[in-house]
């Protein structure tokens, strides 16, 4: 039974609906036009991964014909994919743009920072991201985080205050009503912004498709020398794999996600084009996260912990 | 059960759930999400295996949606959380709001940005206080779309009469609320009755399933009777050889449409020009309407800055300084009569001051409380604010983008409250009386 009261016909969409893909794209405007109207010092991380390309390629457009009122800030954990660091410098270079890199190698080599008996440096990025913060006193720190990505990430804001330590704390979060962003923070403080908040992988790709925008090689299906360890295959490589009694072998692969390469696996593939690669994501029974990330396996609230810690 | 392989653009849907505890928001939520094929072998494998370390034998759905520590600790949910799914038509964005009373403002929170509100009812209850809450809720923020859905029809039978009853009733204080719009539609969630696939246990209904409906209700309203709202972000000024004399006003369409050549109107300053162009994230376009963010170029270089709202010439809203309310008090500290706050309205933050709270409102009977002196956190009341400098605001009523504002605490900048501009309820539609004939039809 439906009851109608008003006469709104069913099931037609007038000519002024948007598509999901604007809808998406025009929230993340917004997003990035309130912190450029509000905020000192805003910077965009970046990693050279998918979410964070779309996010600089959003920031292009939502201040075109003028440049990117941003910098972009890198976390280099020193095990990164040279395609990919190939692209960020490119990419810098081709929008006029300024990189900030905080390194967990120097970390290392200070002393401050001990390698994990596992090798893997994603926690460890943590603090040269916060001390790089600080530094530098930026206020708004863009992230490409999505809440499709994990659960707790489902329970972030759009716009997160950071205390002066970059902690966040689930319960004591600021209500996020209408499109009314609250970025209010006192000195010392800043404000983890996530304009992707509202995209899911699916969405991120074939936002891509439809704008045409570059990516790294290594999102599409490539032979690599890679080894097996905890279900994933991981690249060979001087960051410290494989050790003793895994082998290597060439294998046709590709990635989904991109971050430090002793914890990003690559899934076996033979998507070579941008419509292969949706095709198989829409068919895909694993999330990116599980398939791809071992950090996140490591407990049921890695990804809260880490993220209470400062994490973005 | 479709899959989201069509990739094609599709329209998106926000809407939020509402029920109590027991009312089985998390077998539905779960089921739509689980159903459309949302939930991933990791992410149900995950489940199953922190359901076996707690012992529990069956795989428990309702770690699908707590994502937090507490939340997990304590088996409830005390946060809004978003989940997204998809199918060929549509995509979803859904508000998962906590049903707790002391949560009212998780609901409010939901609310806001939804277009569509479910609210879940338990067939053996009927209609309770929590769901007279609920309706008022959706009312009090002028969610679009209300859809009533009645769960737990395996245990009453699958009975027509349990269900038109409920559905009556629900529709008849729904509409006294002014409510514009209630789907009634009867469920069993754990027996997927009419969430995803039609029932075969109710043959007597001829309606939508909760997924259907929400695949084809319509996200977006007549355009031509909302007034044209575009509050300034930025200015964007590129100064470059290419660009010398670009000066663009960059924004996100609040309500409404703008074309070029059109008179419109800058707000506080009641400046006029003409619009010479608009460009739609670099491309230049005739015409743009809510909620596109576009750069907007005017023939006369005015003195524009963010904050401002630029409106048509022929439809602008008055300026004021006095602003009556109804607001939902979300922080934990009290709002009080006196109180030096920061109103934040569009693009604009202006100080302001509480003048007066001339009454609270009790949700369960919508009663008045006279001069309650103060708010605490999931109060809902009227408001009397006095604002430092005039702001063009529109009723909550004609605008839920340019009739809505929040309080912030200047001291340590907490949101401390969500306000609706002008009456809280719209006033009942009369009842027309061939709508008794026509609008029930199982």
């Amino acid at each position: 039974m439906t009851t109608t009261v008003s006469s709104i016909e069913e099931g037609t969409e007038t000519p002024y609906a948007l598509s999901h893909l604007d809808s998406l794209e025009s929230e993340a405007v917004h997003i990035f036009r309130e912190v450029a109207g509000e905020f000192e010092r805003p910077v965009i991380l970046f990693s050279g991964g998918k979410d964070s390309i779309v996010m600089l390629h959003l920031a292009l457009k939502a201040f075109a014909p003028a440049a990117v009122p941003f910098s972009l800030l890198h976390v280099d954990t020193g095990h990164n994919f040279p395609e990919v660091l190939e692209y960020r410098d490119q990419a810098v270079a081709k929008h006029g743009l300024r990189l900030h890199v905080a390194s967990v190698q120097d970390y290392i080599d200070r002393g401050v920072l001990k390698e994990r008996p596992d090798g893997t440096r994603n926690p460890l990025q943590t603090l040269p991201l916060t001390e790089k913060i600080q530094a530098e006193k930026f206020d708004a720190v863009f992230g490409g985080g999505r809440r499709d990505e994990e659960k707790a990430r489902a329970k972030e804001r759009v716009f997160s205050l950071r205390d002066e330590f970059s902690q966040w704390d689930p319960r004591r979060q600021r209500p996020e009503l209408w499109n009314l962003y609250n970025g209010r923070h006192a000195p010392g403080e800043h404000v983890r912004v996530f304009p992707l908040s509202n995209w899911t992988e699916l969405d991120v790709w074939q936002y891509i498709a439809r704008e045409g925008i570059e990516l790294p090689e290594i999102y599409f299906a490539h032979e690599r020398e890679v080894f097996a360890r905890s279900g994933m295959w991981l690249t060979a490589g001087e960051w410290g794999g494989p050790k003793d009694g895994e082998t290597v072998e060439k294998r046709l692969i590709r990635y989904r996600t991109v971050g430090d390469m002793s914890c990003t696996g690559a899934v076996d593939s033979d998507a070579t084009t941008l419509d292969a690669v949706i095709a198989e994501i829409a068919a895909s029974r694993l999330t990116e996260r599980g398939a791809t990330r071992a950090d996140d396996k490591m407990s049921e609230a890695a990804m809260e912990d880490r993220k209470r810690e400062g994490y973005f | 059960m479709s899959t989201t392989t069509e990739l094609s653009e599709t329209t998106l849907l926000r809407f939020a759930t509402a029920g109590s505890v027991d009312d089985g928001k998390s077998t539905l939520v779960g089921r739509l999400l689980h159903d459309s094929k949302s939930v991933l072998t990791d992410q149900l494998e995950a489940v199953e295996h922190a359901s076996r370390n707690r012992g529990q034998e069956a795989p428990d759905l309702a770690l699908l949606t707590d994502g937090l520590r507490a939340e997990r600790e304590q088996g409830i949910t005390i946060d809004v959380a978003y989940r997204y799914f998809a199918t060929p038509r549509r995509r979803f964005i859904l508000a998962d709001t906590p049903g707790h009373v002391q949560y009212t403002r998780n609901m409010v929170t939901g609310a806001s940005t939804a277009e569509l509100t479910v609210i879940l009812i338990d067939a053996r209850n009927g209609v309770v206080e929590q769901t007279r809450r609920h309706a008022a809720l959706a009312a009090l923020l002028r969610v679009p779309h209300v859809v009533l859905a009645v769960n737990k029809m395996d245990l009453v039978d699958y009975q027509e009469s349990v269900f038109a009853a409920i559905a009556e009733e629900f529709t008849a204080y729904a509409l006294e609320l002014g409510v514009p719009e209630v789907t009634a539609i009867p469920i069993s969630a754990l027996a997927g009755d009419n969430v995803v696939e039609p029932s075969a246990n109710m043959d007597w209904y001829g309606g939508p399933t909760v997924l259907e409906h929400l695949e084809t209700v319509p996200v977006i309203h007549d355009l031509s009777h909302c007034h044209a709202r575009l509050p300034v972000q930025y200015v964007i000024r590129p100064q470059t050889a290419e660009h010398p004399d670009y000066r663009g006003y960059a924004g996100q369409i609040a309500a409404g449409s703008f074309r070029v050549g059109e008179q419109v109107t800058v707000l506080p300053s009641g400046r006029t020009s003409k619009i010479s162009g608009i460009d739609l994230l670099g491309k230049p376009v005739g015409i743009a309407w809510t909620t596109q963010s576009v750069t907007v170029r005017l023939e006369d270089d005015i003195d524009i800055s963010r904050g401002d709202l630029l409106v048509p010439t022929k439809d602008a809203p008055a300026t004021t300084q006095d602003i009556e309310a109804t607001v939902c008090h979300v922080a934990d500290a009290p709002l009080t009569v006196g109180h030096r706050v920061l109103l934040k309205h569009g693009t604009r933050t202006v100080k302001a001051i509480v003048k007066d709270i001339p009454s609270r409102l009790t949700l369960d009977d919508l009663s008045l409380h006279p001069h309650p002196g103060h708010l605490v956190a999931n109060d809902i009341g009227r408001v009397k604010i006095r604002t430092a400098e005039p702001l063009p605001v529109d009723s909550y009523a004609d605008s839920r983008r340019t009739g809505s504002f929040i309080l912030i605490d200047p001291s340590d900048g907490t949101t401390l409250t969500a306000g609706m501009v002008g009456e809280s309820f719209a006033s009942p539609e009369p009842v027309k009386d061939e709508a008794e004939d026509d609008g029930w039809d199982f």
